[in-house]
């Protein structure tokens, strides 16, 4: 099991052909409290880039882009009642979608978690 | 994701208060301020619905106006003070009785909002305290020193500290802290002697809740600000929890709300046009403004409780057939309803409360429907003059 960034805070948690992604602790926290997560469609198709998900923090609304392309297979559908989920545990209960990826060599574009970590110092 | 400050921001005098306690600092109007301190937002704004919250808001515009050659008669006095204010305004200045305040605009010739503030009689003869927006004040102070001309001298005031203290709790904190100040009514205010050093005290806010806002000396305002936060009741705010609760208070934020093409009466404050100015139709725009208090109106601003994602700033407004009929001018999540409010201004035939309407979030309608303001009650402390 394999877990990739992107400079934009996704996380991409990757089993088997399919990828879990949600926003890092650190975006979380700089977000503040999230009030509302917008979600896409399952069967979406997405290209690496895409906007995919809203969440939308007291203050202001930020987009999550789809850190490799795919089809969105499923979605967290807890965060519609408990969007504080993703300040609370970001990186498990707090996920946002499972996309199943496209071309897994794209995940070699991502960043690594020292690479993330190195971002974020 | 995060904001960086620019270095020529202006620091207020509890800049270094801030960046200690972990504040996050984020350019606004001109300044470093604070928009959150760790614990977030909606911790903050709950806080100052339950307890008290300390806000920096150093930012906005204190002054004085002062007649250069009063004659010592205090009405005689009032009233050439009010004369040279009054002309820019909607409010009754001259009638206002030592120790009060009133909220006003200062419009523009076609009845336009320039800014709104705070005007205050003060006890000494001749002198007016006013308190304009951060983000307009240069061009207030001019336009009122102006007006005065030769008869009277615009002090600036914007060098010290101005904090507000808001919330429940806050009378208590106000009545250990400086007994007499917390005998105050709603927008009343008056000097009161702190540590031989004499600050304005006014029982006013934007929070919707009762409180202070004080003016310090920059040299004693650390000491005050530190000294507020050692009783428990009090804690610090950033400027996300002060629009959050302003929201759910309905009140207007200058260069959102209003701008220079928003009259009083489209913004529903039509309680700001004093019943003496007019009667005497005497203001900037009157002709505009009295004709659209008879009705003659476009648009109006109104409240939405807004199902779903919170329609923010710019949104279209939509009427129940997908119809674009106005824009949000004002929207975020409300954390003492758990819900999305928003302010915008919308045809008179849609304000009435209930009025089923849409706005747009990323090109989707979501149900509004029209709902009085303030979304949460106000909780001023009034007193009978």
């Amino acid at each position: 099991m394999t877990t990739k960034f992107t400079p934009d805070h996704e996380y991409i948690r990757v089993e088997g052909s399919t990828g879990i992604v949600g926003i890092t602790p650190y975006a979380q926290e700089q977000l503040g409290d999230i009030v509302f997560v917008e979600l896409p469609a399952v069967g979406k198709a997405l290209k690496k880039g895409d906007e995919a998900a809203v969440v939308e923090s007291v203050k202001a609304a930020s987009e999550i882009y789809a850190p490799v392309t795919g089809t969105v297979v499923e979605v967290n559908s807890l965060l519609t009642n408990e969007p504080g989920l993703v300040n609370t545990d970001s990186e498990n209960a707090g996920w946002m979608f499972k996309i199943a990826i496209t071309d897994a060599s794209e995940l070699d574009t991502l960043l690594d978690a020292d690479g993330y970590a190195e971002l974020t110092l | 994701m995060a904001e960086v400050p620019s270095d020529d921001l202006k620091h207020t005098p509890l800049y270094e208060r801030h960046v200690t306690a972990g504040g996050r600092i984020v350019p606004f109007g001109g300044y470093a301020l604070p928009v959150q301190y760790p614990t977030g937002i909606m911790t903050e704004h709950k806080w100052t619905r339950d307890n008290a919250g300390l806000f920096d808001v150093s930012h906005m515009g204190p002054s004085f106006l002062v007649l250069n050659a009063p004659t010592g008669d205090a009405e005689a006095d009032h009233a050439a003070i009010s004369a040279l204010i009054e002309p820019l305004i909607c409010g009754d200045i001259l009638n206002l009785k030592p120790g009060q305040i009133r909220y006003t605009l200062l419009l523009n010739d076609k009845g336009g909002t320039i800014d709104d503030l705070m005007v205050a009689r003060t006890t000494t003869p001749g002198t007016l305290f006013i308190v304009v927006n951060a983000g307009t004040k240069d061009g207030d102070f001019a336009r009122i020193a102006a007006a005065a001309g030769d008869k009277a001298t615009l002090k600036r005031a914007d060098d010290g500290a101005l904090l507000a203290l808001q919330g429940p709790e806050a009378v208590n904190v106000m009545a250990a802290l400086i007994p007499p100040a917390a005998d105050l009514g709603f927008m009343q205010f008056g000097t009161f002697e702190w540590n031989g050093v004499p600050l304005t005290i006014s029982r006013a806010g934007y929070t919707g809740e009762d409180g202070f806002e004080i003016l310090a000396p920059a040299h004693m305002s650390i000491a005050l600000w530190d000294e507020l936060l050692t009783d428990p009741r009090v804690k610090p705010m950033g400027l996300g929890a002060r629009d959050s609760l302003r929201l759910e208070a309905g009140l207007p934020l200058y260069g959102h709300d209003l701008d220079e093409t928003v009259s009083p009466i489209e913004a529903d404050l039509g309680f700001a046009v004093s019943k003496r100015r007019r009667e005497a139709a005497d203001f900037p725009g009157a002709e505009r403004i009295l004709a659209e208090r008879d009705g003659k109106l476009t648009r109006k601003r109104v409240g939405l409780l807004v199902e779903g994602a919170p329609a923010r700033e710019g949104a279209e407004i939509l009427d129940a057939s997908g119809k674009t009929i106005g824009t949000v001018t004002s929207g975020g999540f409300a954390p003492s309803l758990g819900k999305a409010i928003a302010l915008g201004f919308v045809p008179p035939e849609l304000t009435a409360i209930g009025t089923k309407l849409q706005v747009s979030v990323r090109g989707r309608a979501q149900a509004a429907e029209v709902v009085p303001t303030p979304f949460v009650p106000h909780r001023y402390f009034r007193k009978a003059v």
